[in-house]
C-alpha cells in the first residue's frame, strides 16, 4: 500500500500561505498606488487577475497529471489530476464573480462580450464544468479514472486554442494592445502584482494538499474499518 | 491501422446506406430548424451576421445528432468486446468514426446548403462557393475529430446523449466562432473576406491539435 503522508508539512504550508495572503491585502491596500485612470476599483485586479492565473494553470497541471496516470496506469495521479480541476472550477465561480463586480463599476454591465479573456474564460469553465457529470456518471472506479484523464488532457490541450482563437475574434472588430496587465505597470504595482500570484498559488497547493490528505485519509479509514470487520 | 479502419468504415457506410438512420435525421433536422428559424426570428430572408449564426449552429446542432449515434451499435451488439480481442490497433476505429462522420457531415452539407439558400438565404450562395468550400471542409474535419472522440468518452456513461452535448457544444466553441468569423462577410453580399487565411489558418492548427490529441489518447478508452 501506498503510505506516503501527504499531510506531510501541510501546517508550515498552510502558515506561510496566510502569512504571504495577509501581506498581499495590506501591500494592495497600503503600498500599491491608486490607479490614475480606473481608480479604487482597479484593485479588484489582485484578486480576479491572480485567480484566474491560477485557475487556467490548475487546469493545465491536471491535464499533465492525467498523462502520467495514463502512462504509469498509477490511480493516485488520477486523484491529483481531480482534486486540481475540482479545486480550480470553484475558484473558476470567483473569477467570473469578481469579472462581473468589475465589469458592473466599470462600464455598468454585469458582462461584457468585448473582454476577451472573459469570454474565453466563461468557455473553458463550461467545459470543465462537464468534468464531474463525465466522471461520476460512469459506475466502474477503474474505468471512471481512466476517461476522467482522457478529458483531462483533451480540455487541457483546448485551453490555449480556445483563447488563441477569442483573441483573434475580438483583433478582428476592436484592434487592442496585446497585455493588459504587463507593459507600462508602475514597479510598485508590479511587485504588488507579483505577490498577489504568488499568494493565490500558494493558497490553491496548500487547499490542494488539504483535500489530498483528507482522501488519503478516508481511503486508509476504510481500509482498517474493513481489516478490523473482516476479524470480528 | 488504415486496412483496419477501412473495414470499420464499410461496416458503417454499409449499415448507414441500408438502414439511413444517421444522414436523414440530420437533414430533416436541419430544414426543420431553418422554419423555426423563419418563424422564431419572423423574417422571410436573413443575411450578414444573423445568417452566418443560423445555418452554423444549425450544422452544429445536426451534427450532434449524428454524434450520439456513432458508437451505439458497436456499444449495443458487442462490437467493443470483439475490438479488444482481435489483434488492431484501436486507434483505427476512432479513425474510421472520424471519417464516417466527415462523409456524413458532407452528406448533410451537399443538401443542407442549397436548402438555405432557398428557404432563408437572401444573398445567395454561387459568388460565395469558392471561399465557403475550405472553410466547411477544415470545419467538418474539426467536428469530426472532436465528435469521434467525445462520443467515445460518452459512450459507457449514464447518461450518454446528455453528456455528448454538454461537452461537445464548449469544445467546438473556437470551430463555430472561426468559421463563423470566416464566413461572415460571404453572406453579406458576397464580399470576400479579409482575414480568409488567418481564419483557415486557425481551424488547420485546431484540426492538427485536436487529431493529434484524439491518436494519443483514444487507446484508454477502451482498453481493459
Amino acid at each position: 500500500m501506498n503510505s506516503v503522508l501527504f499531510g506531510k508539512r501541510l501546517g508550515t504550508l498552510a502558515w506561510v500561505t496566510a502569512g504571504l495572503l495577509l501581506a498581499a491585502m495590506l501591500m494592495v491596500f497600503f503600498y500599491a498606488p491608486e490607479d490614475a485612470d480606473q481608480g479604487f476599483r482597479q484593485k479588484i485586479f489582485y484578486v480576479h487577475v491572480p485567480m484566474a492565473i491560477v485557475t487556467l494553470c490548475g487546469f493545465m497541471v491536471a491535464g499533465i497529471f492525467a498523462i502520467k496516470h495514463l502512462r504509469s496506469g498509477d490511480r493516485s495521479w488520477d486523484v491529483r489530476s481531480y482534486v486540481a480541476i475540482h479545486l480550480s472550477i470553484m475558484l473558476g465561480v470567483g473569477v467570473l464573480l469578481t469579472g462581473a463586480i468589475w465589469a458592473k463599476t466599470a462600464w455598468g454591465h454585469w458582462w461584457v462580450w468585448d473582454e476577451p479573456v472573459l469570454v474565453s474564460y466563461l468557455i473553458v469553465f463550461l467545459l470543465y464544468c462537464c468534468y464531474q457529470p463525465l466522471r461520476f456518471s460512469i459506475a466502474d472506479p477503474e474505468r471512471q479514472s481512466r476517461y476522467a484523464s482522457v478529458f483531462a488532457i483533451t480540455a487541457g490541450a483546448f485551453v490555449p486554442l480556445n483563447f488563441i482563437a477569442v483573441r483573434l475574434a475580438e483583433q478582428y472588430t476592436h484592434p487592442r494592445v496585446l497585455s493588459e496587465t504587463g507593459g507600462d505597470m508602475p514597479g510598485d504595482m508590479r511587485l504588488t502584482f507579483f505577490v498577489c500570484i504568488a499568494a493565490m498559488a500558494l493558497l490553491f497547493t496548500t487547499l490542494w494538499k488539504l483535500e489530498l490528505t483528507n482522501k488519503h485519509t478516508a481511503e486508509q479509514l476504510r481500509r482498517l474499518r474493513r481489516r478490523l470487520e473482516a476479524q470480528a | 491501422m488504415i486496412a483496419t479502419a477501412r473495414a470499420i468504415l464499410r461496416k458503417d457506410l454499409t449499415i448507414e446506406v441500408r438502414r439511413r438512420e444517421s444522414v436523414p435525421a440530420m437533414v430533416l433536422f436541419t430544414v426543420t430548424v431553418f422554419v423555426l428559424f423563419h418563424f422564431g426570428l419572423d423574417r422571410d430572408t436573413v443575411e450578414g451576421d444573423i445568417a452566418t449564426g443560423v445555418i452554423w449552429v444549425t450544422l452544429l446542432l445536426a451534427a450532434l445528432l449524428g454524434i450520439n449515434r456513432l458508437y451505439v451499435a458497436e456499444r449495443d451488439q458487442g462490437g467493443f468486446v470483439g475490438m479488444r480481442l482481435a489483434p488492431i490497433d484501436l486507434t483505427a476505429l476512432w479513425l474510421a468514426k472520424a471519417v464516417a462522420l466527415f462523409v456524413y457531415l458532407v452528406a448533410l452539407e451537399i443538401v443542407a446548403l442549397p436548402a438555405f439558400d432557398l428557404l432563408l438565404l437572401g444573398p445567395g450562395l454561387d459568388g460565395a462557393l469558392p471561399e465557403l468550400l475550405p472553410i466547411l471542409l477544415l470545419a467538418n474535419l474539426g467536428v469530426a475529430a472532436v465528435g469521434a472522440l467525445v462520443a467515445a468518452l460518452a459512450i459507457e456513461t449514464r447518461a450518454r446523449e446528455l453528456i455528448v452535448a454538454l461537452l461537445l457544444l464548449p469544445l467546438l466553441v473556437p470551430v463555430i466562432l472561426a468559421a463563423a468569423q470566416a464566413t461572415e462577410p460571404l453572406l453579406t453580399g458576397g464580399q470576400s473576406p479579409d482575414d480568409l487565411a488567418q481564419w483557415l489558418g486557425f481551424l488547420a492548427l485546431y484540426d492538427v491539435v485536436f487529431v493529434l490529441v484524439s491518436v494519443a489518447v483514444f487507446d484508454f478508452l477502451l482498453d481493459e
